[in-house]
């Protein structure tokens, strides 16, 4: 019987699905019996295939926040290229920063996704060895961020909505990409993109490593695959700096807040899509299927909009991230301003080039 | 950093030779000459011999920059609420701002209000490094987003001294999003018309370069100021060949394009005046 739902090869089982590959070896002996000795083994396999989903089923409901990492990570989830070819028809890549490169990290063009014409703005990891090195493990250079917002500024200039696919472990630290101002590139997307005058939709495929994922990522929704994470700094990183020791990565995972359930309780994302049983890499189609359904949704939602409106929202959204206590914090700013008005009165009289509105 | 230092590392102390020492003398880094404390605090603590630029804390800075018991301060007493409830190897992240609070006597890593420069009314929003260096959180980008939204009401200018060493892990992913947020509230004042003046202090790095440092219509730099986005050591691990002299420095910032000027401490305020004025419509 077709294996549908543990489609993936036997090296590709994470180290919490010994059980799982267990399962999968079983079936693959009563196969081998069945086609050698002809015997009737679709019942026992049946059980056993139960079984398994039945496990899938149990790992997946509890994984922890390192075992999610591990998933955002798999050598088998689906990619931005896998994106490309599967939901967006006639895409139309957009190469180059026009100042000093096309870095292949990042993926802009044109193309459709149901019957919406959008900009596709994506971070890509590679398949294979050549690919990756050739996109530099998705970790974007400073030219990546500024062709990003190019093609942004094209597609607001003929209103054409944008969709962010966020999976990067981080914008890429070495020499080159600081001599270009990796900071700045990243620092003039979040502003720009929090003013572009069109409906942006972010969503984090897999890695959302910190303000490498953040540069494309400022918009009107942000929303998170099941076993994405989303983070301000590695769980290595963290581990190494806060515990002083890089292997301690699943206490700093689990510290850090970072799976995509917990984010939606921060109130930083949106939504969460879910991912097929087992996670993104064992069924790519229902996968894809779900982010293609979440983008146009969402799209008919945000064109209802009236774009003045629309901006006004983005700008609230931002603002109001970390802001938990809201109102006392409103009230506390009011009665601020009520003080500093008072206080300015007093020290007016100083005040000769430009005088304060008070 | 010394073995001892290294240590008790707890990744807010980037570089502990920077903070004056404690005692009636104290070394220099740039010239390892020993200087007597007052002689150097009266000098802005900036080195007498060669002007190496001491990190200062966001009170000293006001002190320095501000006229005279001119600074009108907002939000002085808003603390974090921990959105994550953070710990991390037997300590809390609640514990850490209630001692980094004593060390600095700050309630976190920023300070703004309303002054006045040489006469000019300005927004001034300063960072501690005295602070979890001067690292950002909810609090830091909360406050930093209502100053700028002060200088679009108030039509000021709107200056920042920048000191930090990026966003704040306790505060994980809230804290990635004070970079969007403190951005858009940067984009809001440019749209408005309104002036900001970033002024880069030692260090700026991380998420905070790569977000509202970056955005200044003017970016002025202290000299040897460390300015970066990723860590040296990240670079170092990463790319494994040993970094060049002067990496990551104001100078470094100025030579490829990303600061308009490099001012020494004692004419700080003089420049920021100027361009004020430059700017006034
Ligand atoms: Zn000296």
């Amino acid at each position: 019987m077709p294996d549908t739902v543990n489609n993936i090869a036997a090296e590709d089982h994470l180290d919490f699905e010994n059980d799982v590959a267990d399962l999968d070896r079983q079936m693959k002996e009563l196969r081998r019996l069945t086609s050698i000795k002809g015997i009737d083994y679709s019942a026992e396999t049946r059980r056993l295939h139960q079984e398994q989903v039945a496990q899938l089923k149990r790992i997946y409901s509890n994984l922890t926040p390192w075992q999610t990492v591990q998933v955002a990570r798999h050598p088998k989830r689906p990619i931005l290229t896998d994106y490309l070819h599967l939901m967006v028809k006639d895409f139309r890549e957009l190469h180059g920063d026009r100042s000093f490169g096309n870095d292949r990290a990042i993926v802009t063009g044109l193309g459709q996704i149901g019957r919406e014409k959008v900009l596709i703005v994506g971070q890509n990891k590679g398949r294979n060895t050549k690919e990756k090195v050739a996109c530099n493990f998705g970790c974007p250079n400073p030219e990546g961020y500024r062709k990003a917002m190019a093609k942004m500024k094209f597609a607001e200039k003929f209103g054409i909505p944008i969709v962010t696919l966020i999976d990067t472990p981080g914008a890429y630290p070495g020499i080159g990409a600081e001599e270009r101002g990796q900071a700045q590139a990243i620092a003039v997307n979040l502003a720009q993109m929090s003013r572009l005058r069109v409906p942006i939709i972010c969503i984090v495929i897999g890695e959302g490593g910190s303000g490498g994922a953040l540069g494309i990522g400022v918009g009107d929704r942000l929303a998170m695959l099941e076993f994405a994470y989303y983070s301000v700094i590695s769980p290595e990183g963290c581990a190494a700096i806060l515990w002083r020791d890089g292997s301690q990565a699943p206490l700093a995972a689990e510290a850090l807040k970072l799976t995509s359930k917990d984010i939606l309780k921060l109130g930083v994302i949106d939504a969460v899509i879910p991912e097929p049983l087992g996670g993104a890499h064992r069924n790519l189609h229902d996968n894809i299927y779900n982010v293609e359904q979440y983008i146009i949704k969402t799209l008919r939602d945000l064109k209802r909009t009236k774009l003045d409106n629309l901006l006004e929202n983005r700008y609230k959204k931002l603002r109001s991230i970390g802001a938990a206590s809201s109102e006392k914090l409103r009230r506390k700013t009011q009665a601020a301003a009520d003080r500093i008005a008072v206080a300015l009165q007093a020290i007016s009289p100083r005040s000769k080039k430009v005088p304060a509105k008070v | 950093m010394g073995k001892e230092a290294k240590s008790n590392w707890d990744g807010f102390s980037l570089k502990p030779r920077r903070e004056m020492p404690e005692g009636l003398w104290m070394g220099c880094p740039g010239c390892k000459h020993m200087l007597y404390r007052s002689s150097v605090e009266k000098n802005l603590s900036v080195c007498p011999e060669c002007d190496y630029h001491f990190r200062i804390g966001a009170d000293v800075r006001i002190k320095h920059l501000a006229d005279e018991d001119s600074f009108a301060e907002t939000l002085g007493d808003l603390t974090s609420s921990d959105p994550l409830g953070f710990k991390f190897r037997g300590t809390t992240y609640k514990q850490r701002l209630r001692d980094d609070e004593k060390k600095s006597g700050s309630k976190e890593a920023i300070r703004i209000g309303k002054a006045f420069i040489k006469g000019r009314g300005v927004v001034l929003a300063v960072m501690d490094p005295n602070f979890l260096m001067g690292s950002m959180g909810s609090v830091v980008g909360e406050k930093f987003s209502i100053a700028a939204e002060m200088a679009v009401e108030e039509k000021l200018p709107f200056v920042a001294i920048c000191c930090s060493g990026g966003a704040r892990m306790h505060e994980g992913v809230v804290s990635l999003g004070q970079m969007a947020k403190t951005s858009a509230a940067i984009a809001r004042l440019d749209e408005s018309g309104g002036l900001f003046i970033s002024v880069l202090t030692d260090p700026t790095t991380g998420g905070v370069t790569a977000s509202f440092a970056m955005l200044g219509d003017c970016t002025i730099a202290e000299p040897g100021a460390m300015i970066g986005f990723a860590g040296r050591r990240t670079i170092a691990e990463t790319i494994k060949i040993d970094l060049p002299e002067g990496f990551q420095t104001a100078e470094f910032m100025l030579e490829h394009g990303f600061v308009d000027m490099i001012v020494h401490r004692k004419d700080l305020r003089n420049e920021i005046a100027r361009l004020i004025d430059y700017c006034h419509k």
